[in-house]
């Protein structure tokens, strides 16, 4: 049926162009960006507003007058979200909030992205695009220590997010704890939010980034935003403790202190080092992990990078091995805004099928480099799990201990984190091993046959929970 | 003696007129715009659900709805991430004990 030029919404009747799934700074460049190449292009989001956990800012009935001082480069997603906005305007692109994709069907040459917007059977939608831009980001990597279920124990990131949304503080005295370079940015955050910091405590000594000089070099920029964290850390007084870890968050009902040891170079805990900080809140984090089931569910193949995390494999027009699927960002291999940024616009130009300018290759290429040495800087040490003791519960959700998972690799036999799940729940709640995940698999050996000596991805059939209702449902009629 | 800062102070938020949600039968005072996770944080609560298994106390670990740890029972319907949704005016939150569905009990 042709399109008149009265219809309100003529963006929806044919398949979209481009579906870019995540509203961070990777889907939203490339969004714009394939706009501005003349795609039809739709933005999807979990969340109400663009930005994802990045820019992630107060909704505006907070009144917020100056968002960007809880940002670096604020002005890059300004700019962003106004170019989005005209391009709304104009026609050329959509942006649909609290749209959360759970999986991605190859069908008729493209893809069906099937969304959930609620809990009701009919919040669902299934939108049709002829090629996927997957852009979804990364969630933090958790290793469990004793106590770090108590009420007060965040996840650094969720701090962050909390704060950059909703304008609160889990606590008023906060330790900050764990590895990479979130723990900076977070810290700084909170010591600039009022909070008080009284340690930064840091897994690694930092020397991982004295190994690439050259790379160094060639992204200046990420040496000033690392100065201006340290700045706003010195002029807080915030003490940063390098090679060390919280082994035990005290307290009954909530943290209310904080065991911190010196770490040996593979994280073990050094006997006898342990030190009482007090604090009504830790923020804890080790590091971050792609968020890529949307595209292992297609069989799209996977890499194992410096930091043992998976991402995807692409090539170097950001092309995953699934035809029609790209990717962009933390996806790719964690290594932040700026690369999600320049990896956004390159695919961008792919799916159009236009050249990228050369220095915009170069960018990315030097960025790239960077995340690299970033993620083998601040790779889990084996060590790590001294810390543990049996009672300490590994998987959150089913409350499965130490001693159940180490009973099921010691005792029944169980050599990988499938198995080890089976065996105990451990990853099989509603998080779905996302925060477990990497404890069970460092607990449970190397699974067979892997090359990395690393697991291989997570499988999750659905990438959220749907309600029964909407799968009993079938695809909705609708674009 | 300088004024403690704030977030709200940093970002010069200035909100539209601050609402109530409840509580476990109390009034908690939410701003527009702010999660139910936000605002009980805000009222200096950190648990609103207890565990299945060690009936343990637990809140917002994750804050971006990877976690489930914030679940609650909001507005009579159980394990809702209280991290994702927004905390309107009248919005009823009791802690969650459990897997929430004692009503169902044999």
């Amino acid at each position: 049926m042709p399109t008149s030029p009265s219809d309100p919404a003529p963006i929806d009747r044919a398949p979209f162009d481009l579906a870019v799934v995540g509203a961070g700074p990777a889907g939203l460049a490339a969004a714009v960006t394939a706009a501005d190449l003349g795609l039809r292009c739709v933005l999807l989001d979990g969340g109400q507003q663009t930005g994802g956990q990045y820019y992630r800012h107060p909704a505006p009935g907070l009144g917020a007058a100056r968002p960007d001082r809880l940002h670096h480069h604020w002005s890059a997603y300004t700019g962003l979200a106004d170019r989005l906005a005209a391009h709304e305007r104009a026609g050329r692109a959509v942006f649909r909030g609290g749209h959360q994709v759970w999986a991605l069907e190859r069908s008729d040459g493209g893809f069906a992205v099937h969304v959930t917007r609620g809990p009701g059977s009919t919040d669902r939608a299934t939108v049709r695009a002829r090629s996927v831009l997957l852009a979804t980001g990364a969630y933090e990597r958790q290793l469990p220590f004793p106590g770090w279920t108590l009420p007060g124990v965040v996840t650094a990131g969720g701090a962050q997010a909390m704060l950059k949304a909703g304008l609160v503080l889990p606590g008023r005295r906060i330790v900050v704890a764990g590895s990479g370079p979130l723990l900076l940015a977070a810290a700084s955050s909170l010591v600039t939010a009022g909070a008080e910091v009284p340690a930064v405590v840091e897994a690694t000594a930092y020397l991982g980034y004295a190994r690439g000089p050259g790379v160094l070099a060639g992204v200046p920029g990420k040496l000033v935003e690392g100065a201006g964290h340290g700045g706003a850390l010195l002029r807080h007084g915030v003490r940063l403790r390098p090679r060390s870890a919280v082994v035990e968050a005290h307290g009954t009902d909530r943290v209310t202190g904080v065991t911190v040891a010196r770490l040996d170079a593979d994280w073990r805990p050094v006997p006898g080092t342990g030190r009482r900080i007090d604090c009504d809140a830790l923020a804890v984090g080790h590091g971050l992990l792609p968020q890529i089931d949307l595209a292992t569910e297609l069989g799209a193949r996977t890499r194992t990078g410096p930091d043992g995390a998976v991402s995807l494999e692409v090539d170097a027009r950001l092309r995953t091995s699934v035809p029609g699927l790209w990717s962009a960002g933390e996806t790719n291999g964690v290594g932040g805004a700026d690369l999600a940024l320049a990896e956004g616009e390159l695919a961008a130009h792919a799916v159009a099928g236009a050249l990228p300018e050369a220095a915009l290759l170069r960018r990315r290429s030097r960025l790239r480099a960077f995340a690299e040495l970033m993620a083998a800087a601040h790779r889990p040490g084996p060590g790590w799990t001294g810390w543990l003791r049996p009672d300490t519960d590994v998987c959150r959700c089913e409350e499965v201990p130490v001693a159940a998972i180490r009973e099921a690799v010691d005792e029944l036999g169980a050599g990988d984190p499938r198995t080890v799940k089976l065996l105990t729940r451990a990853g099989m709640g509603w998080c779905q091993g996302r925060m477990c995940g990497p404890a069970v698999a460092c607990l449970a050996g190397p699974a067979p046959g892997s090359a990395s000596g690393g697991p291989g991805p997570d499988r999750r059939p659905l990438g959220c929970p749907v309600p029964l209702s909407q799968l009993a449902a079938g695809p909705s009629p609708e674009s | 003696m300088r004024r403690r800062r704030t977030p709200a102070g940093l970002v010069e938020a200035e909100p539209g007129p601050a609402h109530h949600i409840e509580f476990d039968g109390r009034p908690v005072p939410a701003l527009p715009g702010q999660s139910i996770a936000a605002a009980l944080w805000a009222d200096g609560v950190l648990a609103w659900r207890t565990t299945r298994v060690g009936g343990t106390p637990r809140g917002a670990f994750c804050g971006i709805g990877s976690c489930f740890d914030c679940l609650a029972t909001v507005d009579g319907r159980p394990n809702q991430r209280t991290c994702l949704l927004p905390a309107e005016p009248g919005t009823t939150v009791t802690t969650q004990e459990g897997h929430g569905r004692a009503d169902l009990a044999v």
